[in-house]
């Protein structure tokens, strides 16, 4: 089974990649920007073919090592 | 007074907090690989070094916070040990979950290698006590994730109990402004667990502590160290 996790920073945590993104995207010429969030993306292929067990490991693993739950959030998909 | 220096991949200043031990201690400390699951038996003091360990992948000090020679470093904090993080060993305190909050990137993305003033918050701790409170030191700094941050209530926590150790500031002792290197809140360059046993800091002391090497303003903290246990 192939899934994803998706970690994202906590809505008020300051991102300077972000922004340093954000203004390299305006620099470049690429119009309506209005802000820049940097993540992480976790492709991960599981051994499981049972749906709940794969997402308990990866609720497991996001909390556990993925994200610093301190300032990031993160969601799990499952893919197929 | 028995110290052991952990190392995990990664880590590149252990050897200089051999050396700041062995001076102040007169001993070597015991060295411990990040795979073993024991601490040599008696230790006091344990001493995560700076570095880069597991190359900074994830986050810094994501991978080696969960090294299998963390359950055993726990378990010596929760006994009431001291535990010196310095740097990436800060990094890794706060993902272990042994001290609060996180260093982010520096707030102007570089990484920063420069001499730094230090103010020394109190002197009644068994990091600081050949200090004296309010003294300003002068050690030095090298990261690029340094600007630590924590929730409001986790920093009132901390400003509220005293277990801020260290602040960024100026030669006067002046704070804020260029002298904050990385953005810190509070200008916080390092913090103290609930019981004071734990320092995470970012400052490298053990680099300070011979006068043909930029200064000894860092003896100062292991001299504490080995007088407290």
């Amino acid at each position: 089974m192939k899934a994803r996790v998706t970690v994202t920073l906590k809505n008020g945590v300051l991102d300077p990649q972000g922004k340093a993104i954000e203004s390299a995207l305006r620099s470049l010429g690429i119009d309506g920007v209005a802000s820049v969030r940097q993540g992480k993306v976790f492709d991960i292929v599981l051994d499981s073919t049972d749906k709940s067990a794969a997402e308990a490991a990866l609720k497991q693993a996001g909390d556990k090592l993925l994200a610093n739950t301190v300032i990031e959030n993160f969601k799990v998909d499952l893919l197929d | 007074m028995k110290s052991a220096v952990i190392t995990f991949p990664g880590s590149n200043r252990e050897q200089d907090v051999v050396k700041a031990l062995a001076q102040a201690t007169g001993k070597a400390p015991a060295a411990v690989w990040h795979a073993d699951h024991d601490l040599p038996q008696g230790t006091d003091l344990v001493v995560l070094p700076g570095g880069f360990s597991y190359g900074d992948y994830l986050r810094c000090g994501a991978i080696a916070g969960r090294a299998p020679i963390m359950d055993a470093v726990r378990a010596h904090a929760a006994r009431g040990g001291l535990v010196l993080g310095i740097c990436n060993g800060f990094q890794i305190l706060v993902e272990s979950g042994l001290l609060p909050g996180i260093l982010m990137r520096n707030a102007d993305l570089r990484f920063v290698c420069r001499m730094q003033h230090l103010r020394v918050e109190r002197n009644d701790t068994a990091y600081t006590s050949a200090y004296h409170a309010g003294q300003v030191i002068k050690v030095c700094i090298a990261h690029g994730e340094g600007n630590y941050i924590a929730d409001d209530q986790t920093i009132a926590r901390l400003e509220g109990e005293g277990r801020v150790a260290f602040r960024y500031c100026d030669a006067q002792g002046q704070l804020g402004g260029v002298s904050n290197p990385n953005g810190s809140i509070h200008d916080i360059a390092g913090i103290y667990s609930d019981n004071l046993r734990v320092l995470g800091m970012m400052p490298h002391p053990e680099n300070l502590i011979d006068s043909l090497v930029g200064g000894v303003d860092g003896r100062g903290l292991f001299a504490s160290l080995n007088k407290a246990a």
